[in-house]
């Protein structure tokens, strides 16, 4: 087949999709390709269309209007089964894994290999593996439960579970972004493997470098309607940003304030625990954003659980403004003026059901008190507040949570932390599946706080942002720290030979050192 | 391309610690049995003996029968409180349908001031064969309309069985106000005993006298019964596509609908498979009184003990891991617990007391993990 045909006829065709939830606009008069061969990325910021549009690509819901057409066919999917049984599958951002089943039972969930009509465990089993060997990641035990597995081989597994329903066309919505690096390498060239076979891909991330590195093609979403179409290198990546988010942004991150001598707010000495955390010694200084960097899961996550009193059995010590604290709960690390913004916002930061006000509130029920009773006036007053304070765009502040966007919910989890007025504040990849606009104001509500006379933490998975917002960068390595990077030297390459402890002298690439 | 894995060696291994290590409330379950039960024969006068093991057979069977009832709406994250009434009524039905009475049982029905006769159901041995497909017939069919009260009614299972649980009970105080009833007497004979006095009264293997047959004639028929239901009715239901559904469902009821499982199929199934296990209890205990008796609070404590039995066997109440397997050991330890207290001569009404601390003990040992944890963000997982 020549590459004319294929640019002819496009795979997936949509033509004047729209769909509005309970009358607001979510989509509008879609027009968007796609073909085989081609990872093409779909981009915007959260709540520009992206997710409604996979949906409807993938049959989670049907659209208002419009018409889609599969390999030149009419075609609608009334559920996600019956996209995939078109071979149309996706890999959902919400993972789509049962955690008391095993990862065999989990990747052939849909359709086990049966014998005498009778799930057959050793052809299932099989099967996971060399789903999981074609993905690179032998290393799983089929016989695992997902629940006894990390995020990131969770992930793994539901890469694998979608690549089991032989997909003509795959969509994967922000499918790496709980990935460590040697996985997200792994992704990659199975991508690059289904594409020289033909499958037709569409991506879904918030990582411009993986957009840049992947993409063959790229759309831009922006308020339910598709901007524009272009192929890889026709754009920067500042007019790209410019396209997602409609206006000039004049600089990514706040600048960084000169540095001068702080005086030390939060300090770990030799800090270990269960052989997941080694020695650790660290400043963090009054004023001072300390990025935590590395590969995932070198213990970057169990250090801010250290010390937010959610691990037990920690040896070493640490002092706040020179005095030694050793919390034992996440009550008594917030009542020394600790706060963490958790890995998981969904499950660790908010009460989903519940409304956006009594989230904020959550974590400072103390202060608007008066006895045992929650004052509401002072309630409503402090939540008016947050909500102005942030930014955050809402409906009413009794909605549930969970009607808010991803990048909306996160704001309400540190509006809920600010609110006690912590002086060490402790960021786990607060900027994950969050969009670009949303991501800045993060960025610079940090530097405000920091300005403020704030320590931060922050943990982050993206070198980019490390570099950006971070006075300082501890890159962590099997649970210790090896190299502080400050200045100058805080550089991608910087931090990629110190994550994976070889010398910096090394030639640089990322792509090289991953090989 | 693919690297095979050796078969034997670490990898083989791990595979078994994987499996111990997430079945360690059953293989709990099932040496704390072993020990009671040891315990209980030594201090037995006739300990060891196959007068013993009827006994308890009989004594233990109805309650593996619910607790297997119980497993299945618990793992797909629903309590199903009606397993008692339903065994109640499906006794009472029994009680009318095994008589084993030459020429056959008239059937009348007499309602609002109306008198009907309804025929003669069959008393010779395929009357009896039919009755009892037809009492396991009307459990899974209560069982089917549990079901479908959840799942299209969107009640949630606690309370749609709780009232499905009232009609039952209500059927079964229609057909029996009060005990009565009769079951045929080598149904009885047959089914309570030992396998030689089952071969003896169906007149098989030389009335039982075989010699082949002499090293098993000393096993209890509930026993045997209670092996082949499980093989035969729960082991594949785990295995097939419905029952892994089932496991889903209680795991991750939307993960499961997102990955295309038959979810509200899975459902009826499980309060279907519940509705067949607490017939056969209901069948079994008719078939041991002899007799049809709308017992309400015996209905009640087998639900509860139900409950109980399937957390001591391990299974999760939220839903997704265990085994019905788990749950008859579960029944098995608390029917043990009350054997001691005929042998040691304790005031039986102390019984639901030590009941009690026996179940919370278990479910401690169970949560004994607990302190391991380091991470005690994991505790809320």
């Amino acid at each position: 087949m020549s590459d004319a045909v294929l640019t002819q006829e496009a795979f997936l065709e949509l033509s004047g999709i729209s769909k509005r939830y309970a009358g607001v606009r979510a989509l509008e008069g879609v027009d968007f390709a796609c073909e085989r061969g081609k990872i093409h990325a779909v981009l915007g910021e959260n709540g520009a269309g992206k997710s409604t549009l996979i949906k409807i690509i993938a049959g989670v819901v049907q659209p208002d209007s419009g018409r889609m057409r599969l390999a030149g066919r009419d075609v609608s999917f009334a559920t996600p089964s019956a996209a995939n049984a078109a071979r149309v599958v996706c890999i959902f951002q919400e993972l789509s894994l049962m955690p008391d089943l095993s990862v065999a039972d989990n990747i052939s969930i849909a359709s086990p290999p049966r014998r005498f009509g009778l799930i057959d465990a050793r052809a299932q089993r099989r099967r996971a593996e060399e789903l999981l060997a074609e993905i690179g990641c032998e290393d799983v035990n089929p016989l695992m439960r997902v629940r006894d597995l990390p995020l990131s081989r969770r992930q793994i597994v539901e890469i694998a579970k979608a690549l089991g329903k032989k997909p003509q066309l795959l969509i994967l919505d922000e499918a790496t972004s709980a990935l460590t690096s040697a996985d997200v390498e792994k992704v990659y060239a199975m991508l690059a493997r289904l594409k020289s076979e033909g499958v037709a891909i569409l991506y879904i991330s918030h990582r411009m470098h993986e957009v840049e590195a992947l993409a063959d093609r790229a759309s831009v979403f922006r308020n339910g309607r598709h901007i524009e179409t272009f192929d890889r290198g026709r754009r920067s990546t500042a007019e790209i940003v410019q396209l997602m988010i409609g206006r000039d942004i004049a600089a990514q991150y706040p600048a960084k304030p000169a540095r001068t001598s702080v005086k030390p707010m939060l300090a770990l000495d030799n800090l270990s625990w269960e052989g997941r955390l080694d020695r650790i010694s660290l400043r963090v200084g009054a004023g001072e954003i300390v990025g935590l960097g590395g590969l995932d899961g070198q213990g970057q996550k169990s250090l801010l659980l250290a010390l937010f009193g959610v691990l037990r059995g920690i040896s070493g010590r640490v002092t706040v403004e020179d005095r030694e604290v050793r919390p034992g709960s996440p009550a008594a690390a917030k009542s020394a003026g600790i706060a963490l913004v958790p890995e998981d916002r969904k499950t660790e930061g908010l009460m989903l059901p519940m409304s956006i006000a009594d989230n904020l509130v959550v974590a400072s029920l103390d202060a608007i008190s008066t006895g045992p009773l929650v004052d509401r006036a002072k309630e409503s007053e402090a939540v008016q507040r947050a909500i102005a304070r942030l930014q955050i765009k809402i409906g009413a502040p009794g909605d549930a949570v969970s009607t808010l966007s991803g990048g909306n919910q996160q704001k309400v989890v540190l509006a809920k932390w600010l609110m006690t007025e912590p002086r060490i504040i402790l960021l786990n990849d607060p900027t994950r599946g969050i969009d670009v606009g949303t991501k800045q104001e993060l960025y610079r509500l940090m530097r405000e706080l920091a300005d403020q006379g704030a320590a931060i933490l922050f943990y982050s998975t993206d070198y980019d942002e490390l570099i950006g917002c971070c006075d300082r960068v501890a890159i962590m390595y099997d649970g210790r720290i090896v190299r502080e990077l400050e200045g100058s030297e805080l550089t991608e390459t910087n931090i990629i030979a110190s994550a994976l402890n070889i010398d910096a002298a090394a030639p640089a690439g990322t792509g090289a050192v991953h090989a | 391309m693919l690297q095979r894995r050796p078969a034997l060696g670490p990898s083989m291994l791990d595979d078994v610690a994987i499996r111990v290590r997430q079945n360690v409330g059953i293989v709990t379950a099932v040496l704390l049995f072993c020990v009671l039960y040891v315990l209980y024969n030594l201090a037995h006068p006739k300990g060891f003996s196959s007068a013993v093991l009827v006994q308890n057979g009989d004594e233990i069977f109805a309650l593996a029968m619910l607790a297997m009832a119980q497993t299945v709406p618990v793992l797909a994250s629903g309590l199903d409180l009606s397993v008692g009434a339903v065994m109640t009524m499906v006794g009472c039905f029994a009680s009318y349908l095994l008589t084993g009475t030459a020429g056959g049982t008239p059937l009348h029905l007499d309602l609002f001031g109306l008198h009907l006769f309804l025929g003669t159901f069959p008393g010779d041995i395929s009357g009896i064969l039919l009755g009892i497909v037809v009492c396991l017939a009307i459990g899974a069919l209560a069982g089917f309309v549990n079901g479908c009260v959840v799942v299209y009614g969107r009640i949630q299972p606690i309370i749609a069985t709780l009232a499905t649980g009232a009609v039952y009970i209500g059927i079964a105080l229609f057909l029996r106000p009060t005990p009565g009833g009769k079951i045929d007497e080598d149904l009885n004979w047959a089914l309570t005993n030992s396998l030689g006095d089952f071969a003896a009264t169906v007149h098989i293997f030389d009335d039982g006298a075989a010699g082949w047959f002499a090293p098993v004639a000393w096993i209890p028929v509930p026993f045997v019964l209670l092996v082949l239901i499980a093989l035969l009715v729960w082991v594949p239901f785990r295995r097939s596509v419905l029952g892994r559904a089932v496991y889903a469902v209680g795991s991750a009821e939307g993960a499961a609908y997102m990955s295309g499982l038959p979810v509200d199929r899975a459902k009826i199934a499980a309060f279907t498979l519940a509705g067949f296990f607490a017939g056969c209890g209901g069948l079994f205990l008719a078939i041991q009184t002899s007799s049809g008796n709308a017992d309400i609070p015996q209905a009640g404590a087998y639900t509860l003990n139900s409950i109980a039995s399937v957390v001591i066997g391990g299974t999760s109440l939220l839903g997704g891991t265990g085994s019905a397997i788990g749950s008859i050991f579960g029944a098995m330890i608390l029917r043990v617990i009350s054997f001691f207290f005929r042998i040691f001569d304790i005031a039986p009404l102390l019984q639901p007391l030590f009941e009690g601390l026996i179940l919370l003990a278990a479910v401690s040992i169970g949560a004994l993990g607990v302190l391991r944890v380091r991470n005690t963000l994991e505790l809320f997982r």
